[in-house]
């Protein structure tokens, strides 16, 4: 048996009814990591001494008949902008090479006393600014499905681990899509959820304003398990909400009869890959047929999105990094002469490219003179991004898109142009400007064998319902059976 | 395309942000920044006189939390995070002759 080919629910499930256990599972993925990892490059750092104590530990536990957490079995993968105790988290950057955290993030906390276990922290675009992963500052991470492709980002060691097998499911973050197209570029489920459903206590920041932590998981069940692990307000993150959270699980039921669902015009006025439109459509069919009503809405200010989430985004990452001065943690140059020396050569040897852009412009739209045109503007346009969401919740349920204009890119094809890269989150963007929840779900592949994913949005705290239908429209799916082939290729070369 | 920003602003906005940049990073940036901001401009066709910024996107109430005595990292792991420590202190260089 591939133990590593279980979703979360099944291992769990398997080891309470005591027919695998805890070792066993977390051995097969340590093998597949083996067989894979080289190839693809999802992890910065593995974690798999202690992972594999911490399965000995519970299956002694279960041995005795002693009471274990109730997720025991589920294996993890953490981005490394997520910090963990006693665990590099370098957020890829050289900025923070050898930086341990003395703590653990609040998503953290809450995966160990639930009973998961990490294998290891994933790979990231630098300070998760990016959309391929290709600007991490130690290793380019490839797609599982085609090795000269990326596989999104930020989140893209994320999501090419799951689908590789090489965890059951991962925590990834999501600031302008940084979940959702990874996960469509990889062919997995990816959710985002409502801006303070998970408690952003020891996410290394980016954007505070928009950024979440959310899911990658295999399947829409796993989703859900791990949204009912991670949601929740948190004394220690302001801006988590104290709203009661559902049981996610109950959402994973068939029917979809009352459910109303949007389709914005506007999303279709850009440039789209035709294998995009034509999956996204043959989608539109299937949940038409499982009972939902479908209806064309408009969210007039969607073209506005782009420039307004750069600019502030950007705005909030230059004051958000400024802390990395080279004093306390981290990198510090050796090469300064003063105080003011010292902070400009670690900032400038320490963080990549993308980083310095995103700073120059964030400081450039917070300057004396520009605040008003740029960033308080891209502020005003917020609003009005906002408000076009409210409008169509009031008449729709949910809505649906493509999660990004085409497939996966090649490695190299957008890093020497900043706004091209900037232009394939378009279809992601407007959901963190409106702190809504989304999720990504494969819908097809393109005649290339790339994975396409189907956005689906909600309205705040929305995740339940989003959740249903896309568990709905799963049972219509071919992703859970098709897998990439990258690890029978090796299989059969060392044969 | 009209110049949005020139190089020289490029340096002050730079040291703005502490960061020292090349020639060549100085050059490239330029180029960059200007086809980014140009782009970033559509925003500026649309009417905003009347419309409220958002900066809180789903509470606008505060939050507050019970006064209440909570520890602190150890003050130990907090002192052994980089390799600037002495004695307790970070050290960084003279700021004052």
């Amino acid at each position: 048996m591939f133990l590593d080919r279980l979703s979360a629910y099944q291992a769990i499930d398997l080891v309470k009814k005591k027919q695998i256990t805890v070792s066993e599972i977390l051995q097969d993925i340590i093998k597949r990591i083996e067989q894979v990892e080289e190839s693809i490059k999802a992890f910065l750092t593995l974690n798999l001494k202690e992972a594999l104590q911490e399965a000995k530990d519970y299956d002694r536990k279960i041995n005795l008949g002693e009471e274990v957490p109730p997720y025991v079995g589920m294996m993890i993968a953490v981005k490394d902008n997520i910090v963990t105790k006693g665990i590099e988290t370098t957020c890829g950057s050289k900025i923070l090479k050898g930086f341990f955290p003395p703590y653990n993030a609040t998503v953290i906390e809450k995966l160990k006393e639930a009973g998961a276990i990490i294998i290891g922290k994933t790979n990231l675009d630098e300070f998760a600014m990016g959309s391929s992963t290709e600007n991490s500052a130690y290793q380019v991470t490839r797609n599982p499905w085609v090795l000269s492709r990326v596989p999104g980002g930020s989140s893209g060691g994320s999501a090419a681990a799951v689908v590789a097998d090489e965890s059951q499911v991962a925590l990834g973050t999501d600031t302008g899509g940084s979940i959702r197209q990874p996960a469509s570029f990889c062919g997995i489920v990816g959710l985002k959820p409502t801006y303070g459903r998970v408690s952003r206590y020891g996410l290394i920041a980016f954007a505070s304003s928009l950024d979440q932590i959310g899911p990658l998981t295999k399947n829409v069940k796993d989703c859900a398990l791990l949204m009912n692990i991670i949601s929740g307000s948190d004394h220690r993150d302001s801006t988590s909400q104290d709203i009661e959270v559902s049981n996610y699980l109950n959402y994973c039921q068939e029917g979809l009869k009352n459910i109303k669902i949007g389709i914005p015009r506007e999303y279709f006025q850009e440039k789209m890959d035709r294998e995009v439109k034509e999956a996204f459509d043959k989608s539109l069919l299937i949940i038409e047929r499982m009972g939902a009503e479908l209806e064309e809405i408009s969210l007039p200010h969607t073209a506005y999105s782009l420039p307004t989430y750069y600019l502030i985004a950007n705005a909030e990452a230059s004051s958000n990094l400024a802390r990395y001065d080279g004093i306390q943690y981290g990198y510090r140059s050796q090469d300064f002469h003063n105080l003011f020396s010292l902070y400009c050569k670690t900032r400038s040897e320490g963080f990549g490219k993308e980083v310095k852009r995103r700073i120059l412009l964030g400081t450039y739209a917070l300057s004396s003179g520009y605040y008003d045109a740029y960033y308080l503007k891209a502020q005003k346009v917020r609003t009005l991004i906002k408000e076009d969401f409210d409008q169509a919740f009031k008449k729709i349920d949910l809505l649906l898109t493509p999660t990004s204009p085409t497939p996966a890119f090649k490695l190299g094809e957008k890093i020497t142009d900043p706004l091209m890269m900037y232009l394939s989150d378009i279809f992601t963007i407007p959901v963190n400007l409106a702190g809504l929840p989304a999720l990504s779900i494969n819908c097809g592949f393109s005649q290339e064998g790339l994975p396409i994913g189907l956005q689906i949005i909600g309205p705040p705290f929305g995740e339940g319902k989003i959740i249903k239908v896309a568990y709905n429209f799963e049972q219509q799916n071919e992703i859970e059976k098709k897998k990439p082939s990258i690890g029978e290729i090796k299989e059969n070369k060392e044969k | 395309m009209k110049r949005v920003i020139s190089g020289k602003e490029i340096e002050h906005i730079a040291r703005l942000a502490r960061l020292a940049i090349s020639l060549d990073e100085k050059k490239e940036f330029t180029v960059q920044l200007n086809s980014i901001l140009d782009y970033f401009k559509k925003i500026s066709e649309l009417n905003t006189d009347n419309i409220e910024p958002t900066a809180y996107i789903i509470s606008k109430t505060n939050r507050y939390n019970e006064d209440s005595v909570r520890d602190s990292l150890p003050k130990k792991e907090v002192f052994s995070l980089g390799p600037f420590m002495e004695e307790g202190f970070f050290k960084a260089p003279r700021i004052m002759e």
